[in-house]
């Protein structure tokens, strides 16, 4: 039997270490989705010659809304930081060894990487923008005409969203002392966490982009209101199948990888243990399976299982799901996280 | 040269001189501190065991809170292996803060991180930490850890002592003797 | 009135030749130290130091206080002081806490409703001093100057206690006799003819065995004490620890025994009777100096371990052991006499026990046991004769406790509630909170609600400042001189209060308040110096030290002086006949058991536990909970509850409960520590939290009072202490 009294309060750290809030896991997510949407795009590029490639929303859609996206994430991370007027010092140097640095160099590349991505099918997608911004449509003439700058977008997506991906979960993987993080399959983890949110994310667009007769009626509602510039546009609606498809795979490899995040804690010390206890049997149990892998991954991989078989239309309601569940992954590793701790079994 | 700290717990009373030295040395804001007072009781009554620890930043030769620090500011001085952070290269992130076992940073009211230092501004004039010079039960030891004559390493060599997590790979500079 | 062998007190005089060695060896113990300078006038960007004296508890250590850039920065020990040797204790470091408190009284304060409503008008000096001096002449008029009674606590009370004696009345109290350390000195005093004094004359350092009984030195944080304990742990002494809590002490200790409450005598008894039917005891030292051993060892025959074991629950060779182990060591064997020892109401003789078993193992005198102090010789100011009153003290009438030996705070309590012997009608309050020193609060807001004049001078807005008529807000000791300390201890010294930094409010000094006071009262005589300084001055000047050393350096030592009977101290005791008494005649003439008698404790109501309380480190009486830096360290105090206790009541630590004792009042709601370091016949709280006074805004109603629970007492028969471990409670959780 141990008592143990720790007589300190410091704010944050005392009784619970608890130093992030909602804006580092909003970062996670978006930052993994936007790796996910590099990696789509950027494969499209490589793989599809270009008239395959007009106007698909992966290609343009996806890496505009990736700068979106990517720049919420960055506006979450900043109101994150205690000491916000130092921001710039993240740009004087790269530390080697901090997932952080290598992050926030990552991220000053992918910028430039998802612009190139998004102008070079831009004016086919959004017409009556290119007609307003001559010059949009003199930058995809000049990328088309040389394909070796389309390879080179194409990989710099690939690989800077590989490296995105990767760099989410590893960010809290190399944090060691908080045990339930202390994995390098949260790397991996979160990289095809954000690959499915990202197909779910196209998939979405998509739906909710279909001809009338091919799209729910809610979402017709929206779009047509909330947007102006999918209506009536040629999509490909034969995406729809190939980015379930996608989905699904994803989803099937994340739930593995969610299995060996499980085994590699359970068969590592008592306090690695003791962190996946959080997510096993814990306070973290309950949310975990339900919202994560139940409503994540689970239902979805059934849906879209269907919707592949044409028993059911395609729907929003798989996109809405794993985009909620990769959002709860996020909120809920970095949570159960910075409850998992090594003192409690410290013994002298 | 690596500075460190040894820490006789039996003579330590838990009266946390220590925590109000460093405040008042360092001017720690209130509601926040750089060291503290862990106490353990082990057994049941009436067989009891009890260790009462001073604990601070241990000053880790593998600091894990250096390396994750993205932008320099958290950092080893080039005497003594000390880790340091310069508030003015501090961008807040708090990833040293998770990086931590010990729980040993915070974010200072100003907006960057804090711990102990060592008090290397005394050091450097050859005084001791604040902490350790006021410790009524002159329980704690401050010396290069590298010297085998200085008094830390003696007592290392002829005592029995522990440091804290050690499985948590970061060796750390401070120990415990019970 | 006293027995004239209790007032007696070891002088040591010195001559001038050794004080001019004491100033040769104080200049360069100073000057290794470092130069130091006053800090008024400190420029933008440097730090001076000045040394003064710490007045957070009693102990008085000697401190350097460090100002940087005009703000009072820290304070450290002062390196040639034999209190501190250099290292404060906790509340002594954040003695900077103290000085820039928000929550201080700020300036002259006169009630403007009920008393104890805490509604104010602040007031000039001169209004609030007119003011008390009118009350206080109008009370001399009508019922005599005794009518007016001064309860005082620390060196600072000085001049209240001048002021108020040159008005004329002889009631003068502090609670540190009647509800601290009174049973311990006169038990002593009994035994060895002399009390052991504070500092405490306690060898702690060089004892090879500590016997601790109740005494939780570390948590009870008296500086030297603590450091030679350390120091004594540390060379591997025995530690014997007697306490139903598994105290810091008792975890330092190879012997610890978790007693029932209450039953201390019972096993100190046993313990003599193991050191006298096997002999253990210095044998050469009682034919020496002893006087009536033989009665005493007649009478310790009875008292076998096995006796004692169902009182104490201590095993009886456990009882046996420890015993064989502190005589194993003597003389370097201590059983210490403690401090606040108001437990049971048999203190008195409890303690005397403990000075008999003292002298079972010859320590008296002796290294490793209790060494002789002395001081140096510094005249008094030359004053006027007091006048003398028409009547005398009142606090004890008809000599009721024949062995009390300084006034009795409760006495003075009685005499106001009951107007017997003669009334008393205004009291003075300085630097003492009254509500959580007396025992039953009650008692105490019934007198004070029949006075005409309350007025209490203090540094914070303390409990009983809210029930006053007038507030006086005092300067900080760091802001303010006060009297010298010629301190009484192993190496003699006199050391120098003086202010480091300025008030930061209308507060005055204590002397310039009683001074103030004295001369609106038209007692001008007995204040012939203008300013403290020429005070201090004559005195330091009249005992041939030199003034401007004394403010450089803070403090001036003595020569080191024999202090054990080996080194040549005379073996003398100023007892009737003058050796220690293991039999007392002077008890059995007023009625009283010569050697202690042995009263089972009242068990208390089924399912109830015995109230406890002690000290944290880091906080002093009730007067530190509003300094910020101490504060944070302990902001509110737990009730410690043995663990299967707790579950028993489905409490779990940090809990939050309160405490309802036997009549049924009511405790603040108070965090629940359920922990296997107590029995489960008893609760533990640090006394001194649980602050109702509106103005302690930081530390308004954090934790629990102990003192509100102690409504019953069991007085002392020698000496009239209050023995205040004698009240129960029961936890009822409280409402979040």
């Amino acid at each position: 039997m141990t008592e143990t009294v720790i007589h300190r309060s410091n704010p944050g750290i005392d009784p619970h270490f608890h130093v992030w809030g909602w804006e580092v896991p909003i970062y996670l997510f978006l930052g993994g989705l936007v790796a996910g949407l590099m990696v789509i795009a950027g494969a499209r590029l490589l793989l599809m010659r270009p008239n395959q490639r007009q106007a698909m929303v992966c290609c343009t859609i996806g890496p505009l809304a990736g700068l979106a996206l990517l720049s919420l994430g960055m506006l979450a991370l900043f109101l994150d930081l205690e000491h916000k007027l130092y921001v710039w010092r993240l740009y004087l140097t790269f530390e080697i060894t901090s997932p952080m640095s290598w992050g926030s160099w990552i991220l000053l590349a992918v910028y430039p990487a998802l612009l190139a991505n998004a102008l070079v099918h831009l004016p086919e997608t959004l017409p009556s923008v290119a007609r307003r911004i001559p010059i949009l449509t003199t930058i995809s003439d000049f990328m088309l005409a040389r394909p070796r700058i389309i390879i080179l977008t194409g990989l710099a997506n690939v690989l800077l969203g590989i490296g995105l991906g990767i760099y989410t979960g590893i960010l809290l993987g190399a944090l060691g002392a908080r045990p339930l993080w202390n994995s390098a399959v949260l790397g991996p983890l979160f990289l095809f966490s954000g690959l499915s949110s990202a197909a779910a994310f196209l998939h979405g667009i998509l739906v909710v982009s279909m001809p009338d007769d091919e799209r729910p009626a809610f979402a017709d509602f929206l779009i047509s209101t909330v947007t102006g510039w999918t209506k009536a546009r040629p999509l490909d609606t034969r995406l729809a199948p190939a980015l379930a498809q996608a989905d699904n795979s994803f989803l099937t490899i994340e739930f593995a990888l969610i299995g060996l995040f499980f085994i590699g804690h359970l068969t590592s010390t008592a306090v690695h243990q003791q962190a996946i206890g959080l997510l096993l049997n814990g306070p973290y149990a309950a949310v975990f399976w339900v919202f994560v892998v139940g409503l994540g991954i689970l239902l979805p991989l059934i849906l879209q299982h269907f919707e592949l078989l044409h028993r059911i239309r395609h729907t929003l309601a798989p996109a809405l799901l794993v985009l909620g569940g990769g959002l709860a992954l996020r909120f809920i590793i970095v949570a159960a996280g910075q409850a998992s701790h090594w003192s409690s079994l410290a013994s002298h | 040269m690596r500075y460190g700290m040894v820490i006789d717990t039996r003579r330590c009373v838990g009266c946390m001189d220590c925590v109000v030295a460093c405040k008042t040395e360092n001017n720690v804001p209130e509601g926040y501190c750089r060291d503290w007072i862990t106490e353990t009781t082990t057994g049941e009554f009436p067989t009891l065991r009890h260790e009462i620890r001073t604990e601070r930043c241990n000053h880790c030769a593998h600091p894990p809170c250096v390396h994750c620090c993205p932008t320099g500011a958290s950092h080893v001085h080039e005497r003594g292996g000390v880790v340091l952070v310069t508030p003015e290269e501090c961008i807040g992130c708090k990833a040293c803060l998770a990086a931590c076992p010990y729980d040993a940073r915070f974010v200072h009211p100003d907006g960057y991180a804090s711990k102990c230092t060592f008090c290397i501004h005394r050091v450097e004039q050859g005084l001791e930490p604040a902490c350790v010079s006021v410790c009524p039960t002159r329980c704690m030891h401050f010396g290069d850890l590298d010297d085998p004559q200085s008094e830390v390493s003696r007592l290392l060599a002829a005592n029995r002592a522990h440091s804290l997590l050690p499985e948590a790979g970061t060796q750390p500079s401070i120990y415990y003797i019970n | 009135m006293p027995a004239p062998a209790l007032s007696r007190r070891r002088f040591l005089r010195i001559s001038a030749g050794s004080i001019l060695a004491a100033q040769a060896a104080s200049r360069a113990t100073s000057a290794a130290a470092g130069a130091w300078s006053s800090a008024f006038g400190a420029k933008p960007g440097t730090t001076t130091t000045t040394p003064t004296f710490c007045d957070i508890c009693f102990w008085k250590c000697n401190a350097v206080a460090s100002v940087r850039d005009g703000a009072l920065w820290k304070i450290e020990g002062n390196p040639s002081d034999p209190l501190s040797r250099g290292r404060l204790c906790p509340r002594g470091t954040g003695g900077i806490g103290a000085h820039t408190d928000p929550d201080r009284l700020r300036t002259p304060l006169i009630r403007v409703s009920d008393r104890g409503e805490e509604k104010w008008q602040e007031v000039t000096w001169d209004e609030a001093l007119t003011y008390i001096a009118d009350k206080m002449k109008g009370i001399a008029e009508r019922h005599g100057p005794e009518a007016m009674a001064l309860f005082s606590h620390g060196l600072g009370g000085t001049f209240f206690k001048h002021t108020l004696k040159a008005y004329g009345t002889p009631n003068i109290s502090a609670p540190s006799f009647a509800q601290c350390r009174g049973p311990r000195d006169v038990g002593f005093n009994l035994t060895f003819g002399e009390g052991v004094g504070s500092p405490e004359r306690t060898d702690i350092a060089h004892t090879r065995c500590l016997t601790l009984i109740g005494s939780h030195l570390g948590e009870n944080m008296h500086n030297t004490q603590v450091q030679e304990f350390a120091e004594a742990v540390g060379a591997g002494a025995t530690v014997i620890c007697v306490d139903p809590r598994y105290s810091v002490a008792a975890s330092k200790a190879k012997y610890w025994l978790p007693i029932r409450p209450g039953t201390d005598l019972a096993l100190l008894l046993a313990w003599m009777h193991v050191i006298v039917t096997e002999k253990l005891y210095d044998a050469d030292y009682i034919a020496n100096y002893g006087y009536g051993f033989e009665q005493f060892a007649a009478y310790v025959q009875a008292f076998t371990p096995e006796w004692a074991y169902p009182e104490t629950g201590i095993e009886p060779s456990v009882i046996r052991e420890t015993a064989r182990e502190m005589a194993r060591h003597r003389p370097a064997s201590l059983v210490h006499p403690g401090r606040h020892v108001n437990w049971y109401g048999d203190d008195a003789q409890r303690s005397r026990a403990i000075a008999l078993l003292n002298a079972l193992l010859g320590n008296w005198g002796r290294k490793g046991g209790f060494w002789v102090p002395s001081f140096m010789d510094v005249p008094g100011y030359p004053y006027p004769a007091y006048p003398k009153p028409a009547r005398g003290r009142l606090d004890n009438p008809d000599e009721k406790y024949p062995f009390a030996d300084e006034a009795i705070t409760t006495g003075i309590r009685n005499a106001t509630l009951s107007d017997e012997p003669y009334p008393i009608k205004g009291w003075m309050v300085y630097a003492t909170n009254l509500l959580h020193a007396l025992p039953d609060e009650r008692a105490t807001i019934e007198a004070l609600k029949k006075l005409e004049l309350l007025v209490v001078v203090d540094v914070i807005p303390s409990e009983i400042a809210g029930w006053a008529d007038v507030v006086l807000p005092e300067s900080n000791y760091l802001e303010r001189h006060d009297d010298l300390n010629v301190e009484y201890f192993k190496q003699p010294f006199v050391a120098l209060r003086q202010p480091v930094v300025e008030s930061p409010h209308d507060q005055k000094p204590g002397w310039w308040i009683a001074r103030q006071l004295a001369l609106k009262l038209d007692l001008g005589r007995y204040y012939p110096w203008e300013h403290i300084e020429d005070y201090l001055k004559y005195r330091v000047d009249a005992a041939g030290l030199d003034w401007a050393t004394l403010k450089r350096d803070g403090l001036i030592l003595g020569p080191r002086p024999p202090i054990y009977f080996e080194e040549g101290v005379p073996a003398e005791f100023y007892t009737p006949t003058g050796k220690i008494e293991f039999y007392s005649n002077q008890l059995a003439e007023h009625g009283f058991d010569p050697i202690p008698r042995y009263t089972p404790p009242d068990p208390g109501p089924p399912g109830a536990f015995r109230l406890l309380y002690g000290r944290a480190p880091m906080h002093s009486f009730s007067r530190t909970h509003t300094n910020r830096l101490l504060a944070d360290m302990m902001r509110e105090n737990e009730v410690w509850l043995n663990a299967t206790a707790a579950r028993r009541l489905g409490l779990r630590s940090g809990d939050r409960v309160r405490l309802r004792n036997q009549d049924d009042v009511l405790s603040d709601p108070v965090l629940v520590k359920a922990t296997q370091r107590i029995r489960s016949d008893c609760v533990f709280m640090v006394h001194g939290f649980g602050h109702t006074a509106k103005g302690l805004r930081h530390a308004y109603r954090q934790g629990a009072s102990d003192a509100g629970l102690i409504t019953r007492y069991k007085t002392d028969p020698l000496m009239g202490g209050t023995g205040m471990n004698i009240n129960f409670v029961t936890l009822e959780p409280a409402e979040a």
